[in-house]
């Protein structure tokens, strides 16, 4: 079974599936407007450097995401 | 109809020249090609400002087309309507209130699917939609084939490719419009259906709106900004008085 992490703890590099948000409200429908919906293949790029925030890459885009919002987002890991 | 009034109040309708003709608005993603498909109808025949009380700039201009006149507003590019940035406010203000003929929500080829989010927030506002699928030469660079007609049927509305750039479709395009706008063409836009509870709760409050608030507003799409408690929409300063009272 392959073990769910949050979308902030995925390494520089490794990718993962969105596996759902765990959040409400109007930061839960920003990130699925952003087409962060269950299935969607992400991948980090790159920590700013102060950490945050994090450059991800999905649906053939970069976009940078707020450590706070990375961490209402459930990934399954893809192995290395 | 529209209410002169009304648009006049929303800083429409100031300029002679931009008056008497009927109202497209241009939506899209930024970036989409908007200016480039403004400036290709309207020419010479624009001007820009901002909108009334925001730093956002507007631009309108008008066009003729079989001895028709159009005055085309090019909205602020804008990925949502969910108004959490003044150019959503904008766009979701002037759309929501639908004193216009026809919407023409321009989108890029290239990476449709992220465009495709703000065609069905636009399509639940209004079925005068015109989808306008641009940048499609530099999709098929690409690789990148576009199903056009199943796209329409998907949706339910107009479906038209263009590379602006070129001035490629531009034609169809306005007839589009035109068949929109004077021919009374009748769209079927797809309808998104939420969970039944939020359903149930749409139906409960579409009924029960007050009446001016039903003849200004699609009811249905006012009814679900109530069920999201949408606050930039609810709290919205330039509300006319008689929707103050009918709000909670
Ligand atoms: N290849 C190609 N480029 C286009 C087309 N339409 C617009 N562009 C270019 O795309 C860029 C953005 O266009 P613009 O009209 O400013 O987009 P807006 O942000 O939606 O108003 C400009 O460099 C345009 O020249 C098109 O159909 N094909
Ligand atoms: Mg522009």
């Amino acid at each position: 079974m392959v073990k769910e992490m949050l979308l902030s703890e995925l390494s520089v590099g490794q990718c993962g599936r969105v596996v759902c948000l765990r959040t409400n409200g109007m930061i839960r429908r920003r990130l699925l407007e952003l087409g962060l919906v269950p299935e969607t293949k992400i991948k980090t790029i790159r920590h700013s450097p102060l950490g945050d925030p994090v450059l991800f890459q999905f649906r053939g885009t970069l976009i940078a995401l707020r450590r706070e919002e990375a961490r209402q987002i459930l990934v399954s890991p893809q192995s290395l | 109809m529209i209410d002169r009034g009304e648009l006049n109040n929303m800083g429409y309708g100031e300029d002679p020249e931009c008056t008497g003709g009927a109202i497209i608005a241009l939506a899209g993603n930024p970036n989409t090609g908007k200016s480039t498909i403004f400036n290709a109808l309207t020419g010479l025949n624009q001007h820009t400002g901002n909108w009334p009380g925001k730093t956002v700039l507007k631009a309108q201009g008008t066009y003729v087309f079989h001895g028709k006149k159009y005055v085309v507003v090019d909205l602020p590019g804008t990925y949502s309507l969910l108004a959490t940035s003044a150019e959503e406010q904008v766009a979701r203000d002037f759309l929501c209130r639908e004193q216009f003929q026809a919407t023409v929500v321009v989108t890029d080829a290239t990476c449709l699917e992220r465009n495709l989010n703000l065609v069905l927030q636009v399509i639940e506002i209004t079925s005068r939609v015109i989808v306008c699928v641009n940048l499609i030469d530099e999709a098929r660079r690409k690789k990148i084939f576009i199903d056009l007609e199943g796209l329409s049927a998907e949706l339910g509305v107009p479906v038209v490719a263009t590379a602006a750039r070129r001035g490629a479709g531009l034609e169809e395009l306005k007839v589009k419009i035109e068949d929109i706008t004077f021919k009374q063409i009748i769209t079927n836009p797809r309808r998104l259906v939420y969970d039944p509870d939020i359903e149930e709760a749409v139906a409960l409050i579409e009924q029960n709106l007050p009446g001016p608030v039903k003849k200004r507003f699609n009811p249905r799409w006012f009814a679900l900004r109530l069920v999201e408690n949408n606050q930039s929409f609810l709290k919205d300063a330039a509300w006319p008085a008689w929707a103050r009272f009918c709000l909670p």
